[in-house]
C-alpha cells in the first residue's frame, strides 16, 4: 500500500479497526455509515476475520456483548435510529464492564430523520447513552486521519478501562474523502484474565454478567465503576486548542463544526478579532478545565453546533456564568457556513462580554 | 484531444472520482457538440452525486438526468424515467455516471442491450491507485470484473485518475502511471488519459500522454477539503 491512501472517514475507521486487531464486526446497514460494513464485508473474509451483517442492530449489539465476553476485539457501527435501538445492548456492555467499540456516524432527527450530518446524538452519547449510572468515553474525530487515528486509540482505552466506546462522527466526517496515513505499531494486548474462554479445568468460572440480586452489591459495583470513571476523566480528557492564547472569543465546536470554524477564526484574526478554538477530541470526559481556565481572559464563548443546542450545556457548566455563551447552530442536516460563524463572532465582539 | 463515442460510460471502485470525471467530460464534450446530457445512474451512494453541480450545468447547457431523489433524504435507490432517453435520442452526446462498484452497476445492466446494439459507446474504468481498496493492477481488476459480471456491459478503455484529493502532487500523479500500465497490460484495455487537478495540468502535460485537466471540483474535495484540520 502507498504511504498515503485516499479514504472515505467510514473506510477509515474500518481500516484501522482491522489494524488495531478488531477481527469480528457485527453491523446492519444505514446511511451515512454503511461504507463500514462494505468495507468490512470485503477485507475481513481475506484476513481471517468475521463480518456478520446482522438482522437488527439490537443483535449486532448483542453479538458484540458475546465476542468481547470472550477478550477479543470487536466493533459495530450504526447511524442515529440504528444507536438508539443498540441502547440497551450498550448498557448492557456498560454494566458487564466489557470493552467494545461502537461507532454513530450521525444523520439529522428525531426519528428517522435524515440522512444528512448532525450532531444531534451529543446528549445521547455523552449522558450515558442508555439506562443506567454509567459512561462511554465519546471520541469525536474532525478529519478522516482521526477517524482512523481515534478508532485505534478507541479499542485501547476500551480495553484500559473495560468500557464502551464510542466514536461520535457525523455524516461529512464518514462521506468526505482525505489522504491518510494508517502508520501504527501494534501496542502489546492488553491480559484480559476476566474473559469467558474456557476453563480448561485450571480456574474457576469467569462470569459476565450485569445482572445483581442484592442491591447492595449493584451499589458497590456502580461506586467501583465510577472510580474508573474518575481516573478517565483525570487521565484521558483530549482536546485542541486553535489560536487561544491572546483569545477574547473562544468557540468551543467538534467534527465538522470545528473546520468551519477554523475557517472563520482565521478570517475574524484577519478583521482584528481575537477568536481562538477549544475544540474537544473527547466529549466524554469532557475538556471543562481548559474552558474552565480560559475565562481568565476570554469575554465570549460561542458554541458551534449541528444540533439545536446540545454541548453549550457543558460549555456553561464549564464556564460557571463567568462569561456569556451563546449558541451558533444549523440543525436536521444542514451545516453552518464560515460566514454564519464569523457573523456569531462579530456579534459576540460588539457585545464585548456584555451579558 | 479525446475522441468521444456517442455515448461515454464511466464506472470503477467508488470514490475512484467518477462522479467528478464525469461532470468535467461534460463540459468537455460541450465545446464541441451542441446537445450534451449528463446522467447519474448511482443507486448506492445518496452523498456526492452529480446533483451537487447542478447550477454549473445548467448554466452551460448540459442537462442533467438524474433522480429527483438525489441529494434529498429519501435514501432509495431510485432512478428517473427519462433516463431511457440516453439510449432512445441517439442526436445527444451523453456521458453516464454509474455507480461505484458492481453493486452501482446493477443498474446499467437495463441499458446495455441499447447500448450493445448501437454499439457507439465507451466503457471507461476510472481507476485510483491510491484508494485503499485497490492499491495494485490485480485488486483494481477483480472490481472490474465484478462491474463487467453485475453490469453486463465489457469496459473498453481505462483513465487513471489516481489522486490524494486536494493535496495531490506532479509526483503522486507521475508515481501512478506504471500501475495504470499495468492495469493496461493485465486487463487488454487500452489506457485513453489520465485526468489530473486543473493545477497539475500545466506541469505535468508535457510528461504524460492523454492528459486530461479537471477544471471542476465537486463537493467533498473543495467545500470540506479547503478546511486545515
Amino acid at each position: 500500500m502507498a504511504d498515503k491512501v485516499l479514504m472515505k472517514g467510514n473506510e477509515a475507521i474500518a481500516e484501522a479497526a482491522i489494524l488495531a486487531g478488531c477481527r469480528h464486526y457485527f453491523g446492519y446497514p444505514i446511511t451515512p455509515q454503511t461504507e463500514i460494513a462494505a468495507y468490512m464485508a470485503k477485507r475481513m473474509p481475506k484476513i481471517g476475520g468475521t463480518f456478520l451483517q446482522a438482522e437488527s442492530e439490537i443483535a449486532a449489539i448483542n453479538m458484540v456483548y458475546g465476542v468481547s465476553s470472550t477478550g477479543k476485539r470487536v466493533m459495530t457501527s450504526s447511524s442515529s435510529p440504528g444507536i438508539s435501538l443498540k441502547g440497551e445492548g450498550i448498557s448492557y456492555i456498560a454494566g458487564a464492564d466489557l470493552p467494545a467499540l461502537i461507532v454513530n456516524v450521525q444523520r439529522g432527527g428525531p426519528g428517522l430523520g435524515g440522512i444528512q450530518p448532525s450532531q444531534s446524538d451529543y446528549f445521547q452519547a455523552t449522558k450515558g447513552g442508555a439506562h443506567g449510572d454509567f459512561h462511554m468515553i465519546v471520541l469525536a474525530p474532525s478529519s478522516v486521519q482521526e477517524m482512523a487515528d481515534l478508532t485505534v486509540k478507541g479499542f485501547d482505552l476500551a480495553d484500559a478501562y473495560r468500557t464502551p466506546v464510542m466514536i461520535l462522527a457525523d455524516g461529512t466526517m464518514g462521506q468526505m474523502m482525505e489522504p491518510v496515513s494508517l502508520d501504527y505499531t501494534p501496542k502489546a494486548p492488553v491480559e484480559k484474565p476476566w474473559a469467558t474462554t474456557g476453563t480448561q479445568m485450571q480456574r474457576e468460572h469467569n462470569i459476565v454478567n450485569s445482572l445483581f440480586l442484592a442491591p447492595d452489591e449493584l451499589e458497590d459495583m456502580n461506586m467501583k465503576r465510577f472510580q474508573r470513571y474518575a481516573a478517565i476523566e483525570k487521565n484521558e480528557t483530549l482536546y485542541e486548542e486553535y489560536r487561544m492564547e491572546d483569545a477574547d472569543i473562544c468557540i468551543v465546536a467538534f467534527g465538522i463544526a470545528a473546520r468551519v470554524s477554523k475557517n472563520a477564526i482565521n478570517e475574524a484574526r484577519a478583521r482584528g478579532i481575537r477568536a481562538g478554538m477549544i475544540r474537544p477530541i473527547t466529549l466524554w470526559p469532557f475538556p471543562t478545565a481548559p474552558i474552565s481556565a480560559a475565562t481568565q481572559h476570554v469575554h465570549s464563548f460561542i458554541s458551534v453546533e449541528l444540533s439545536m443546542g446540545q454541548m453549550i450545556e457543558d460549555v456553561r457548566l464549564a464556564v460557571e456564568g463567568r462569561a456569556p455563551v451563546t449558541l451558533c447552530n444549523r440543525t436536521g442536516g444542514m451545516i453552518p457556513s464560515p460566514e454564519q460563524v464569523l457573523q456569531a463572532i462579530q456579534t459576540a465582539a460588539e457585545n464585548g462580554g456584555a451579558k | 484531444m479525446y475522441t468521444y463515442k456517442r455515448i461515454t460510460l464511466l464506472s470503477g471502485h467508488y470514490g475512484s472520482g467518477k462522479t467528478n470525471l464525469a461532470v468535467n467530460m461534460a463540459f468537455d464534450l460541450k465545446q464541441h457538440y451542441e446537445h450534451v446530457a449528463i446522467a447519474d445512474i448511482d443507486i448506492v451512494n445518496p452523498y456526492f452525486r452529480t446533483k451537487d453541480s447542478v447550477r454549473e450545468l445548467e448554466q452551460a447547457g448540459i442537462r442533467l438526468i438524474c433522480s429527483p431523489f438525489a441529494n434529498s433524504n429519501l435514501d432509495i435507490p431510485a432512478l428517473p424515467q427519462d433516463i431511457y432517453s440516453i439510449t432512445d435520442d441517439r442526436s445527444v452526446m451523453s456521458v453516464v455516471d454509474i455507480g461505484g462498484d458492481d453493486r452501482g452497476a446493477l443498474a446499467l445492466g437495463r441499458w446495455t442491450p441499447g447500448i450493445l446494439e448501437e454499439d457507439n459507446y465507451e466503457m471507461l474504468l476510472v481507476i485510483n491507485r491510491f484508494r485503499p481498496l485497490t492499491p495494485d493492477a490485480s485488486s483494481t481488476l477483480e472490481v472490474m470484473h465484478e462491474i463487467e459480471t453485475a453490469g453486463g456491459l465489457p469496459f473498453t478503455g481505462i483513465i487513471n485518475n489516481s489522486n490524494l484529493g486536494a493535496e495531490t502532487t506532479a509526483e503522486d500523479v507521475l508515481s501512478s502511471l506504471s500501475y495504470a500500465q499495468e492495469v493496461s497490460r493485465l486487463s487488454g484495455l487500452p489506457l485513453r488519459m489520465t485526468s489530473v487537478m486543473d493545477t497539475l495540468y500545466e506541469s505535468l502535460k508535457d510528461r504524460i500522454e492523454n492528459l486530461f485537466p479537471l477544471k471542476i471540483t465537486c463537493k467533498g474535495v473543495n467545500e470540506y477539503g479547503k478546511a486545515n484540520i
